[in-house]
């Protein structure tokens, strides 16, 4: 039997020219150059035991996904994936097998990470620890090598109409919880795991920059699990500003206009340097970068107080300028997925975390788009200008083909 | 002696009247039945300014000659009106030169030795060494500056003195220089009604926690005019004037120097501006085609720095000495000698056309706030007795208005306009929330103290000026001006007069009177 998916394929000519000309001219990302198609191929089958199908119902399309198409993404990553494979790891589903505990039909939120446990090993330390994100073994194992679903070979993703994954990735769905808001408990999941990695401080000034999914899901995280002073959002495009203000931002304000806002906020003293951007002397507490840009981390190193801490969310695709980590004697943190979390003393896993926030607030129209994946060109030509486009979050729903 | 301002009224043979855009000029149709408010002719120039200001100095209003006050082994303080006045700068010599000259000299046959000279910029951004010397000139400046000849700062804590309360309960610090001295001579130069008298000593040698008693919203909406500083009528004024009784009262010996400049604005070959349009001569005609085909297609760039160069040929027409108010109430006569035009009722729309200069943008750069500032802060009040407009009327200015700040002068502006405005336009609201918080923070009194910024609180200062015109006027429109930054504002935007004329129209109706306020020069109208 096969199943229709949308593949990554190796393609050195295409990621090349993706990554030299990619960002002048968008629109070949998802046209010529993309490394990729929609292909018929074998069914994916359970991996060993307590594996099983999943039907994707809506999939959603990550910054980190869009950075792997356009060849943005780093060469670090080359070892951790397995080529080729199905993308898509923010994922709403329903088994397709019965999985150990869970029935067929059962409504599950993936968590991605293939971990220890999905490969057939002992825990390492990190996964013992119930840090799956940081699992040491995400290369080995009777699985090939991927970081999460959606970079490994054998699994396939949540692009296609079928693939496969581990009891340890699934996390069952209340009844109540629309499709929309469920395909957001991963992205929501980073963001909690972003917030609390933050180690806000009451009262603490806080600077998020991006207002994208992560941005907002971000901001939502840390105004409902943290003690956090004010925060400040650093947002691009209009919509955006819309969402962050909807999600109780106390200050928006554009990128051009960031670190002049926080200064303000936080009485700083402003230097300019004979080249670069300006910088500041005091600033922020705490600032987290959702962007994973150049500018956006060198704005997030420039606006941090001396002692301050700068959190790494979005994936990072260019180098910055580290010395204000250096001179202004910043703690950097990475903030990359979910996993178990202390929340005021109690150990939760942050896909349970996030499964709560879901259904307290309104998410569902972050999701703004949703494409069958016969219309995958178009889906991602929307993804990469969906801030532009007044779109947060755009989505696969392989039902539709 | 020239002709007295007047007030033409537009008909069919009038031509087309000249209107200033910031740094660009046009020739615009008025509709008929307009009535153009035009100044009094320059007044004649006093020929021997020197002999002129040695008179003044040896006669002066109820007090004794300068030279009887000056005694060795006194402490002697000079202040200095700043850059700010007169607009343009005017050409070497300034009046303030000459002064100087004839003060220091005074002061040194007199044996006086402990002399200090302070730019009295208030809150203004501290003046550069060319500037300062340009107001000073040569001679002095050789002799004094850096040491003895200084910007006042008004975030020196220990060159502060508190002086004590008004009756009113207004705070007066001052410049613990001049506060302490035997003698404070105030060199002064009275551009429009508004300045001089007692806003000279204690708003330019002041510090915020002094100024905030008179520039706030509730003085600004009770100054109907600040061009009428007659007791009563300003309470901006009546405020400096129980500042200055009390410096007064605590020991403080003024001497007040004030002149008087005439409505020679513009030099060659910007002449034409000085002169109603239906009397340029064909050269002028042609000038005027020149001028504005260079200015018009000139980059950006060039054409600001030949409007920044230009130095204005005024003529110096009045000096007084002595006593503060008997010197003013002179200085006024003489001002409205030579500004003041009897207009008789208000209309539905005033229009004017805004220059590109105004008193915070020397070799500046006039921003979105300056704009809002110069038209209903100052031109909407250049009246005595009511404004041009009706209550609920139009006001249609001209400026191409760019969302464009000088950084190093206008730092806390540009926070003021992506912060504050963005946030709200109402001066209640911006003077309760957000004033402090500016007027505080250490980066802008770094700036003002070490760079050449303007202190943070002043834009707020700018929005206050302008608060009664906005709570006045039904509308206000701006032509040519860039829509997102006028929005920002919290005006309209009109692509051409007309349009203007149309959009206005749905505030004072279709069929409206209207008044063209012919800036520059200054005119003061005498609304009956």
């Amino acid at each position: 039997m096969t199943t229709q998916a949308l593949e990554l394929f190796r393609s050195v000519p295409r990621y090349l020219t993706a990554r030299a000309v990619g960002g002048k001219v968008p629109g070949l990302l998802s046209g010529p150059l993309a490394p990729m198609r929609l292909v018929n191929r074998k069914d994916f089958v359970p991996l060993g035991p307590g594996w099983g199908r999943v039907r994707p119902l809506l999939s959603g399309i990550c910054g980190s996904d869009l950075a792997t198409i356009s060849g943005r993404s780093s060469f670090y990553f080359s070892p951790l994936v397995s080529l080729p494979f199905v993308p898509g790891h923010e994922v709403v589903g329903e088994l397709l097998d019965e999985v150990d505990d869970l029935p067929t039909g059962t409504r599950i939120a993936l968590q991605p990470v293939l971990s220890c446990l999905a490969r057939g090993l002992d825990p390492c330390p990190n996964c013992a620890a119930g840090l799956t994100g940081r699992c040491d073994r995400v290369t080995t194992g009777h699985v090939s090598a991927g970081l999460q679903t959606g970079y490994c070979a054998d699994t396939g993703g949540g692009w296609g109409k079928a693939f496969v994954a581990h009891r340890s990735q699934l996390h069952p769905l209340p009844d109540d919880l629309s499709e929309r808001r469920s395909v957001l408990i991963e992205p929501l999941s980073c963001a909690i795991h972003t917030a609390l990695r933050a180690d806000v401080e009451p009262g603490a000034e806080v600077v998020v920059i991006g207002a994208g999914t992560i941005g907002v899901l971000t901001l939502l995280a840390l105004k409902e699990l943290t003690k956090t002073g004010r925060i400040a959002i650093v947002a691009k495009h209009s919509k955006q500003r819309e969402w962050a203000g909807a999600f109780g931002a106390d200050e928006i304000v554009e990128p051009r206009e960031a670190t002049n806002a926080v200064r303000r906020a936080t009485r700083a003293m402003k230097l300019k340097p004979e080249r670069g951007a300006p910088f500041l002397l005091g600033g922020a507490d705490v600032v987290i970068d959702c962007v994973g840009s150049r500018s956006s981390l060198n704005l997030a190193l420039r606006v941090a107080r001396a002692g301050g801490r700068v959190v790494v969310s979005g994936i990072p695709t260019e180098g910055a300028d580290l010395t204000p980590l250096w001179f202004r004697e910043l703690e950097l943190v990475g903030a990359y997925t979910g996993g178990y979390e202390t929340v005021e003393g109690e150990r939760r896993h942050s896909f349970d975390l996030a499964i709560a926030l879901a259904q307290e607030n309104p998410i569902d129209q972050i999701v703004g788009a949703i494409y069958p994946l016969r219309r995958w060109r178009e889906a991602i030509d929307h993804a990469l200008g969906a801030g532009r486009l007044g779109t947060l979050k755009v989505a696969f729903d392989p039902r539709l083909d | 002696m020239g002709r007295p301002g007047f007030v033409l009224e537009v008909d069919e043979r009038t031509p087309p009247l000249l209107v200033h855009q910031g740094e660009g000029f046009r020739l615009q149709k008025f509709p008929l039945g307009t009535r153009a408010i035009y100044a009094p002719d320059p007044l004649p120039k006093i020929k021997g300014v020197r002999r002129a200001i040695r008179e003044a100095l040896e006669n002066p209003h109820d007090s004794e000659p300068l030279r009887e006050l000056l005694k060795p082994g006194m402490k002697l303080t000079i202040a200095i009106d700043d850059i700010s006045l007169p607009l343009p700068p005017m050409q070497s010599p300034d009046i303030r030169q000459l002064v100087l000259e004839e003060v220091l000299e005074l002061a040194a046959r007199s044996g006086v030795e402990d002399v200090k000279l302070y730019m009295a910029n208030s809150l203004h951004r501290r003046m550069n060494a060319d500037e300062i010397k340009h107001a000073v000139g040569e001679r002095v400046f050789r002799s004094f500056y850096p040491k003895d000849l200084k910007n006042h700062d008004a975030e020196d804590r220990d060159n502060l003195v508190y002086v004590g309360k008004t009756d009113e309960g207004e705070e007066v610090e001052l410049n613990k220089r001049a506060m302490e001295s035997d003698l404070l001579i105030y060199v002064n130069i009275n551009l429009v009604a508004m300045d001089g008298g007692h806003k000279s000593v204690p708003v330019g040698l002041a510090s915020y926690r002094s100024v905030r008693h008179h520039h706030n919203v509730h003085t600004m909406m009770h100054s109907k005019s600040y061009m009428d500083p007659r007791p009563g009528r300003s309470a901006i004024h009546d405020s400096c004037k129980r500042m200055g009784d009390l410096l007064k009262t605590n020991g403080l010996k003024v001497f007040t120097i004030e002149t008087t400049l005439n409505n020679e604005t513009f030099p060659e070959p910007f002449g034409f501006m000085n002169k109603r349009e239906w009397e340029w001569s064909l050269l002028e005609q042609a000038t005027y085609l020149a001028a504005k085909k260079a200015n018009d297609l000139g980059p950006s760039p060039v054409r600001h720095q030949i409007w920044t160069r230009i130095k204005s040929p005024v003529g110096v027409t009045g000096i007084n000495a002595g006593d503060t108010d008997a010197v003013h109430e002179r200085t006024l006569a003489r001002l409205h000698e030579q500004q003041l035009v009897e207009v008789s009722g208000q209309a539905d729309i005033m229009v004017v056309g805004l220059p590109y200069i105004g008193p915070y943008n020397v070799n500046s750069i006039m921003n979105p706030i300056l704009v809002h500032c110069l038209g209903l802060g100052y031109l909407f009040n250049m009246y005595r007795n009511m404004p041009v407009v009706r209550p609920g009327g139009a006001m249609i200015m001209f400026h191409p208005v760019p969302n464009e700040f000088h950084q190093v002068h206008h730092p806390s502006y540009v926070d003021f306009f992506e912060e504050v405005l963005a946030e709200t336009t109402d001066p209640s609201t911006i003077e309760s929330k957000f004033e402090e918080r500016y007027a505080t923070d250490p980066w802008y009194i770094h700036l003002y103290r070490n760079s050449y910024a303007y202190h943070g609180v002043h834009p707020f200062y700018m929005w206050y000026w302008g608060a009664y015109g906005r709570d006045y006027l039904g509308d206000v429109i701006i032509v040519g001006g860039d829509p997102k930054t006028v929005g920002r504002l919290g005006y309209r935007a009109a692509s051409s007069f007309r349009d203007a004329l149309e959009m206005a129209g749905e505030t004072v109706g279709r069929s409206p009177s209207i008044s063209y306020f012919h800036v520059p020069s200054y005119a003061i109208a005498d609304v009956r």
